[in-house]
């Protein structure tokens, strides 16, 4: 845990020097506006973030993501501009459910069939934006269609914030909460810390699994909401490929790919990491293909330096007999 | 063997002049679209109507297959030549697959010609483009500057660096821009066809560039976010988003100010075009021939050029005074 702790602040040193290096470049990056602007901006990926670790943390991964959200956006944008009636609150609600009842495919798969989970979540990935496809025939569900209530919602401003930050505020907390003081996220870090010793311990491994995936479809319904009410649009490829940028904040932020390890402020400043980038790369003015490279050695300098950082060092079992 | 060829000739000759004498009635020209059901095509239907009631003498079969595969509209092509229509124009589901249905029918004396999507030369007589590189590219900057009469900075949020179409629009809107003095663009970025970074490719445009005036999108996706990143950002009217979208997915942005126009084609004018042209090309009173021009009734003429492809006009400006009624179409 002290591990962890002294990582995350050396990822948020580096997160406050990449600011100042951009506002040397761009002064008014730096201005407490521009960086709610990014963080607002962020929140979408920080809450898939948050999913994407519970199931990383239990040795798994979760490359559907981006295609849950999808489906749950388009679901929930068909269901508003057919049935405008419906309060928003309860269209969230519902978001989140439909969101884990796909993540529960994911977690059935691998829970019951034991397929790997890589292969599970690829192939439910393509499900997913070809069932996009079926139910809305290819067609965009447009601005004029939704009702201004959809799509004010997330840009309502409580205490100076828009309602999409507060989205991804609440969800850090319930994660910090559900995976730090609860048996179930508890079980998640033993599952992927040793899962035999999870099992001796009288904990079900295949449904820690389920749980995390249920809990990543749950955010993912969340984040699906939030997307088209924020770009006010939803078609078949929204977000398509936006989950390579979700297990990228996550490796960024030290959630060890071989499970067990990671921490709720390691995703959130990971996923803050590349939202950094994304959001000054613009604004600098570079050329788009150096935005790709930058982007790419960011991640793969964040994944040599967790290699080296997780290396441990061998453990002596038993000492040689010193003299007697 | 010779005397079966006579046979078969004359056989044509009588059909076709059978055909000449019905032509005298109404000639049937058919409007074969990807699909039914698709609003841009029912519109396209609206304006080959459109050109029939001012011909007179035109009936018009408006048809296509229920899905948009090629196979549906090879055999919708097959009973078009069985039922001797005068002339097919066909907005094509496959360049190169229906070529052989298309050169049945036209050694069958029936006129072919393509529309919106085009088919290889060797399978129809000319191809009628909805507009062309240079048009777009002069529309684009022309519906920017049209709403700033004291010039300003404009920027382009292009779809992604290595997409085709939209680069060249672009280099067609730079060769024009001394056309309009006081436009300066002064930035061109990417926002790959993706809702969330054109949006935020949109943003950094307005912080980076505090004096724009105008955002330039040749592209639906990238139009729609900035309209949208525009709006948030509180700054709708005062920064202007134009370029090319739909009117079903601009709707919103035109209501809200962040659009005040924005140009694609028209479906109307196309479907009015492509019956103009067949109809004169069936009735001879022009021919498909390189540098060639074949009258489009109120659009004027198309040319051709050497792989007989003409643009029938300007892309079509859409603002608050129109989009209402397209917005259902497409």
């Amino acid at each position: 845990m002290r591990h962890t702790v002294s990582r995350d602040l050396l990822l948020a040193f580096i997160l406050l020097a990449l600011v100042g290096l951009v506002s040397l470049r761009f002064p008014e990056f730096a201005s407490v506006k521009s960086l709610s602007s990014v963080f607002n901006d962020t929140s979408i990926l920080i809450i898939l973030a948050l999913g994407q670790m519970a199931v990383i943390l239990t040795r798994c991964i979760d490359l559907s993501m981006a295609s849950n959200l999808a489906l749950v956006g388009m679901c929930t944008a068909m269901l508003n501009a057919s049935v405008p009636g419906i309060p928003i609150p309860l269209l969230i609600v519902l978001a989140m459910v439909l969101g884990a009842l796909l993540g529960s495919i994911n977690g059935l798969l691998v829970w019951k069939l034991d397929i790997p989970p890589i292969v599970v979540t690829l192939g439910t990935l393509t499900i997913f934006r070809g069932v996009i496809f079926l139910i809305s025939d290819g067609q965009w569900v447009n601005a004029h269609e939704m009702n201004p209530a959809f799509k004010a919602l997330p840009r309502f401003d409580i205490l100076g914030l828009p309602i999409l930050s507060w989205a991804a505020i609440i969800s850090i907390a319930c994660s910090y909460i559900l995976l730090n003081r609860t048996p179930l996220g508890r079980s998640l870090y033993a599952v992927g810390g040793n899962p035999n010793a999870a099992v001796y311990t009288g904990i079900d491994v295949g449904r820690s699994r389920f749980n995390a995936f249920v809990l990543s479809g749950v955010l993912s319904g969340l984040a699906g909401y939030l997307w088209v009410s924020r770009y006010a649009v939803a078609y078949v490829d929204i977000a398509a490929g936006f989950e390579l940028d979700v297990v990228a904040a996550c490796v960024i932020g030290g959630i060890s790919i071989a499970g067990g390890m990671g921490s709720v402020a390691g995703a959130v400043l990971g996923a803050l990491f590349l939202g950094v980038i994304k959001n000054a790369l613009p604004v600098v003015n570079i050329s788009p293909f150096w935005q790709q490279a930058i982007s790419g050695c960011a991640i793969i300098a964040a994944v040599i330096f967790n290699a080296r950082s997780e290396r441990r060092p061998g453990r002596i079992i038993l000492k040689q007999a010193e003299n007697v | 063997m010779r005397k079966t060829t006579t046979l078969i000739t004359a056989a044509i000759l009588g059909g076709s002049m059978a055909m000449s004498s019905a032509q005298a009635e109404e000639m049937r020209i058919a409007l074969v679209v990807k699909a039914l059901g698709i609003g841009f095509f029912e519109a396209a239907a609206k304006g080959a109507e459109e050109a029939a009631a001012e011909l007179g003498d035109v009936e018009i079969i408006y048809t296509g297959p229920t899905d948009t595969t090629a196979e549906g509209q090879i055999e919708v092509i097959n009973s078009l030549i069985a039922q001797k229509v005068d002339a097919i124009a066909i907005s094509a589901n496959d360049q190169d697959a229906l070529v052989p249905a298309l050169k049945k029918a036209m050694d069958r004396g029936i006129t072919v010609i393509s529309w919106d999507s085009g088919v290889a030369p060797e399978g129809r007589m000319m191809h009628l483009n909805p507009s062309s590189n240079s048009l777009i590219g002069n529309m684009i900057v022309k519906m920017a500057a049209d709403h700033l009469p004291d010039g300003g900075d404009v920027a382009v949020l292009s779809a992604s660096a290595t997409a085709t179409n939209q680069n060249i629009w672009i280099d067609e809107m730079n060769k024009v821009i001394g056309d309009y003095p006081g436009i300066n663009v002064v930035a061109t970025v990417y926002g790959d066809d993706l809702s969330d970074k054109s949006y935020r490719e949109a943003q950094g445009l307005m912080s980076s560039h505090p004096d724009l005036k105008a955002i330039i999108s040749p592209t639906s996706v990238g139009i729609v976010a900035a309209a949208q990143a525009v709006t948030d950002e509180g700054k709708a009217g005062e920064i202007l988003v134009t370029g090319l979208g739909l009117p079903s997915e601009m709707a919103a942005h035109v209501d809200s100010g962040a659009s005040k126009s924005f140009a694609i084609w028209n479906p109307i004018d196309l479907g009015y075009a492509a019956t103009m042209i067949s109809y004169n090309l069936a009735k001879g009173e022009a021919t498909a021939s390189a540098d060639g021009e074949i009258g489009m009734g109120r659009l004027g003429a198309v040319t051709l050029d050497d792989s007989m492809d003409g643009a029938m006009s300007d892309p079509f400006v859409y603002d608050s005074s129109n989009i209402n009624d397209f917005k259902d179409i497409f």
